[in-house]
């Protein structure tokens, strides 16, 4: 999925041809940092790639304790890689904690690198281990590789002359260096951004790069014993083009300035930091040159109103938010429903309900898109289901939000907005535009004097009514969230005419014009439809891949706009014996397609804040079949 | 205020076709003409002049006003007004909020539209009580007040809504009535000011809180119980006949203001202050004056101007994009990138 990739479904568990590495340490250890730089390299050697961060919801938790306890999983090869992978290959546990939390999810006869200066029986006991797993038999049914990472750290940055604190910072980098090693990757990459990083301060980024030599070296040392070897990868058949890692949250960014530009507007985005939206916010901020204006606001709901009273004055107004904040601005979002002004509302999914668990992914905001606002209030509803597809999806979101002047949910989950993976990219001239237009003059027949007349909600061929910038002159009239009269937007309370809006309102939203649904795998009709949405891309894809590479009669369908859902998929869906719907929520967009096509959906449902297993899907699949 | 050229308008330009829905009777009317007034002789230019408002009675404003204007959410308006300025800065904003919309529910981004110091005009209308909900008390009914909600008379201690403003920031804080003839002088002053300006428009609700303002409203007394201020002005008042017989002066034991008898000849000696508008600490004063022993401050008690949010939130852009070109394609094809190029070790096929 990540790249394009020619589709090897027929990899077999031998060939080396993709590994699972997952780094684990303490909160304070770097492990992102660490993951992210080893993403970089993996991804300039041509390998394709998916990655998971997991990370607590604590800044600094307690050092050394199990909920402390952050890491970053990264699975690369040779051939399409579209999940961050099930099972562990290798594990590095940088400490007593991060092994004991980690150690379950690792392969029987995977190998885990362990740093033996931190087994303290002070960190053992935080870990609550009664006896050292390095002196029973625990770790019997892995490769182990034991050493004490700390005091080599120590060793190679001594020269640099920093106390031992600072010294141990590196630890990181060391372990870097060792895992580069091991998959045969070129440092220089990693060099050159230490050096850009602490630029100001040359001796630390000396010695996290002395640090990063010494891992290196000890893995061309080491190899001469013991169970650490070098595994060359070789980079995946590709197409030509230019390629860069990116993060759903760089694509978002991304994809809202490109559709922005192809709407010919100027974007102002509200927002309120949230994890795990604030990355967002974080991004646009530098894009100033782009025409963009971020607005970080006094809460949520500011956010969202500030960004309609852009829309208002002729931006595209944004806003993004992660479940809690999207529920605090559905008020506004009904206002700009009501107003008809296009909006792009950005939703990064996370476990709920309340605040829940802000760090870890979840799909339970459908229904809130979907159906989360008081009256009837219908609003578009698109997904992205990976980092690099969260691109395309913003902009067609900017795109159905400034045709159609409507507010626009686009839903990406915490997995897809830190995740990264490797993206072609794409060249903006191939980009069809759709500029937005604004009202000029008066657009209603002459009044009984001969003069013409000014219809705010004169209706379109798409039911959209025209956008009138404030400013503009002899067009000035008033809108808000009282029902207003069909075509002069007056205030009008009656019985009739409310029945007239409230049906042209379902008719605009229902008449979005969104492309086929298409058949990610497999083929159409047939025994079984595996039918997703979002995040969970990736391993239904390898699963139904590899259960057709089994000889299973099974499809793969990914549905990214939700609302209005593709016209042929309700004939697609019942051209097949069943239909199952994993995803990471209780059952809610099965429930949307029950209600849509009186079809038999069946759930298969994970509410445990991590993504599907491709193994957990196959096992599904089989029983589906069986 | 922004607009360089002054357009000709009579008071007919600014009424909409639509028919006013407010009781008859309430103060609003007053207001609407006092702003219908005011406009065509700040030479403002219809097109480029919008109202905003949240919920409320108040908050109908905009739809009787042959502007552009926006009939928002309770207690929002400030946060969609922001919006409105930082996209197109040329605006000429007012914002129409109440008592309940701009500081029940909307105190929030009342407190964040003032201190931020986005250039606009902020009428709270201030009547004490709830009106388009029937009467409930609001938070600046005064203690004991009897609502629906409050049979045997509210408890909680009423909010003064100059006295939050000027604590929220806002460098601009005036109050006027509804049937004030100075009503139009004191929004005049806070269209001249460059920022947030803040009016408390004291109105009254002939249904629900009938002539609760008549203390100091009333046209009967008005001169011992209106302290009108002007900037550079002594703070006279009293028997307009009798050429103001008061004025307020400096406590210098207990650093509180006291009420002084005084004639036109005698104010200096006897300690009368001069209104200083740029005195931040004289504006906390007045505003905090209690009513019954003092008369009640009016007029414009604070103008003190600062950099707006529009002009600081521009000169940061200019500072970030200084240098820098808008090119999508190389946008996106930044940070560490490889190139695919079908060479040995590549294959593409």
């Amino acid at each position: 999925m990540a790249t394009k990739a020619a589709e090897n479904t027929n990899a077999t568990e031998t060939a080396p041809d993709a590994v699972v590495v997952r780094f684990a340490g303490d909160s304070g250890d770097g492990m992102q940092l660490t993951g992210g730089q080893f993403t970089m390299s993996t991804a300039l050697a041509g390998n394709d790639l998916a990655t998971f961060p997991d990370f607590p919801a604590e800044i600094r938790a307690p050092q050394g304790t199990l909920f402390g306890v952050s890491a970053f999983q990264i699975n690369f090869g040779s051939r399409s890689i579209s999940t961050a992978g099930d099972a562990p290959d290798v594990l590095v546990a940088m400490n007593p904690a991060a092994l004991k939390v980690n150690l379950a999810a690792l392969k029987p006869g995977g190998l885990v690198i362990i740093d033996t200066g931190e087994f303290t029986k002070r960190n053992l006991d935080k870990a609550k281990y009664d006896v050292s797993p390095l002196d029973d038999d625990s770790l019997a049914k892995y490769d182990v590789l034991a050493f004490d990472i700390s005091e080599l750290t120590i060793e190679a940055v001594k020269p640099f002359g920093l106390g031992n604190k600072d010294a141990l910072r590196s630890k990181n980098m060391w372990t870097l260096g060792l895992a580069l090693w091991m998959f045969d990757r070129e440092r220089g990459p990693v060099e050159d951004w230490l050096k850009s990083k602490f630029k100001s301060k040359p001796e630390i980024a000396d010695a996290n790069i002395a640090a990063l030599n010494a891992g290196h070296a000890y893995g061309e040392t080491a190899e001469l014993s013991g169970p650490l070897k070098q595994l060359s990868m070789p980079p995946v058949p590709a197409e030509p083009g230019l390629y860069r890692t990116i993060t759903g949250a760089e694509a978002v960014s991304l994809g809202l300035v490109a559709g922005a530009q192809l709407a010919e507007l100027p974007m102002f985005f509200g927002g309120y930091p949230i994890t795990p939206a604030s990355a967002i916010l974080h991004h646009l901020v530098r894009l100033k040159e782009y025409d963009v204006t971020t607005f970080q606001a006094e809460d949520e709901i500011a956010a969202i109103c500030a960004a309609i009273g852009a829309s208002y004055a002729g931006s595209l107004g944004v806003t993004s938010s992660s479940g809690p904040g999207i529920a605090l601005k559905g008020e506004a979002m009904g206002l700009a429903i009501m107003t008809e002004l296009p909006l792009v509302i950005v939703n990064s999914q996370r476990g709920g309900p309340s605040t829940g668990l802000p760090t870890k992914t979840e799909q339970s905001d459908l229904y809130q898109a979907v159906y989360g606002r008081n009256g009837d209030a219908p609003m578009p509803v698109v997904s992205a289901c990976s980092p690099g597809d969260a691109f395309e999806v913003a902009i067609e979101a900017c795109r159905i939000a400034t045709q159609y002047m409507t507010p626009v949910m686009l839903l990406t989950d915490g997995y897809i907005a830190n995740a990264a993976e490797p993206w072609a990219v794409p060249d903006p001239d191939t980009f069809t535009p759709f500029p937005a237009k604004f009202l000029e003059a008066k657009n209603g027949p002459a009044n009984e004097n001969g003069e013409p007349t000014l219809l705010p909600y004169k209706r379109d061929e798409n039911g959209a009514r025209p956008w009138i910038k404030p400013g503009t002159p002899e067009l000035m009239h008033r809108i808000g969230g009282i029902e207003k009269q069909v075509d002069t937007g007056h205030i009008d309370y009656g019985p009739e005419n409310h029945q007239a809006m409230t049906d042209a309102r379902v008719a605009k939203v229902a008449g979005v014009k969104v492309p086929d649904q298409e058949i990610a795998a497999g083929k159409a009709g047939g025994k079984l439809a595996i039918v997703g949405w979002g995040s969970t891309y990736g391993p239904i894809h390898q699963a139904v891949n590899r259960s057709i590479a089994n000889g299973m009669d099974v499809a793969h369908i990914h549905v990214r706009h939700i609302c209005p859902l593709p016209a042929n998929l309700g004939e697609l869906l019942k051209g097949y014996n069943k239909v199952l719907v994993p995803e990471m929520n209780t059952g809610q967009f099965k429930t949307i397609l029950r209600d849509a096509y009186l079809v038999d959906a069946q759930p298969l449902t994970k509410t445990s804040g991590q993504p599907f297993t491709i193994a957990e899907l196959e096992a599904a699949i089989e029983g589906a079949l069986s | 205020m922004n607009a360089p050229v002054k357009f000709e308008t009579t008071l007919k330009d600014w009424e909409t076709d639509q028919e006013v829905r407010w009781c008859p009777g309430c103060g609003d009317y007053a207001i609407l003409k006092a702003v219908q007034r005011t406009l065509p002789q700040l030479g403002a230019d219809p097109a480029n002049t919008m109202f905003v408002s949240g919920i409320g009675c108040s908050s109908r404003f905009p739809y009787y006003m042959e502007t552009y204007g926006f009939h928002t959410i309770h207690g929002r308006a400030p946060a969609f007004a922001t919006g409105i300025k930082l996209a197109n800065p040329d605006l000429d904003v007012w914002l129409v909020t109440g008592d309940g919309d701009g500081l029940s529910i909307g105190g929030n981004h009342m407190m964040h539209v003032l201190r931020r110091n986005v250039n606009m005009q902020i009428m709270l209308f201030n009547n004490e009580i709830y009106g388009l909900t029937k009467g409930q008390y609001s938070p600046t009914s005064r203690e004991g007040t009897p609502s629906p909600s409050t049979p045997i008379g509210s408890v909680d201690r009423p909010a003064n809504p100059a006295a939050f403003a000027i604590g929220a920031g806002a460098r601009f804080v005036g109050r006027g009535f509804d049937v004030s003839k100075n009503l139009p002088d004191v929004l005049k002053a806070a269209h001249a000011h460059q920022g947030a300006a803040f009016i408390e428009i004291f109105q009254n609700c002939i249904v629900y809180n009938k002539d609760v303002f008549n203390d100091f409203a009333a046209p009967k007394g008005a001169g011992d119980n209106q302290l009108w201020l002007e900037d550079g002005k002594p703070m006279l008042f009293g028997d307009p006949k009798a050429g103001f017989d008061k004025g307020i002066a400096l406590d210098r034991d207990t650093m509180a203001l006291k009420v002084v008898a005084a004639t036109q000849e005698n104010w200096e000696e006897v300690g009368v202050l001069v209104h200083d508008a740029k005195s931040r600490v004289l504006a906390h004063m007045l505003i905090e004056m209690p009513f019954g022993p003092f008369p009640m401050a009016l007029g414009v008690i604070y103008d003190d101007p600062a950099p707006t949010f529009e002009s600081a939130v521009a000169g940061e852009r200019a500072k970030a994009t200084k240098g820098k070109v808008a090119n999508l394609g190389k946008l996106l094809g930044s940070g560490q990138t490889w190139t695919v190029d079908g060479t040995e070790g590549h294959p593409t096929d």
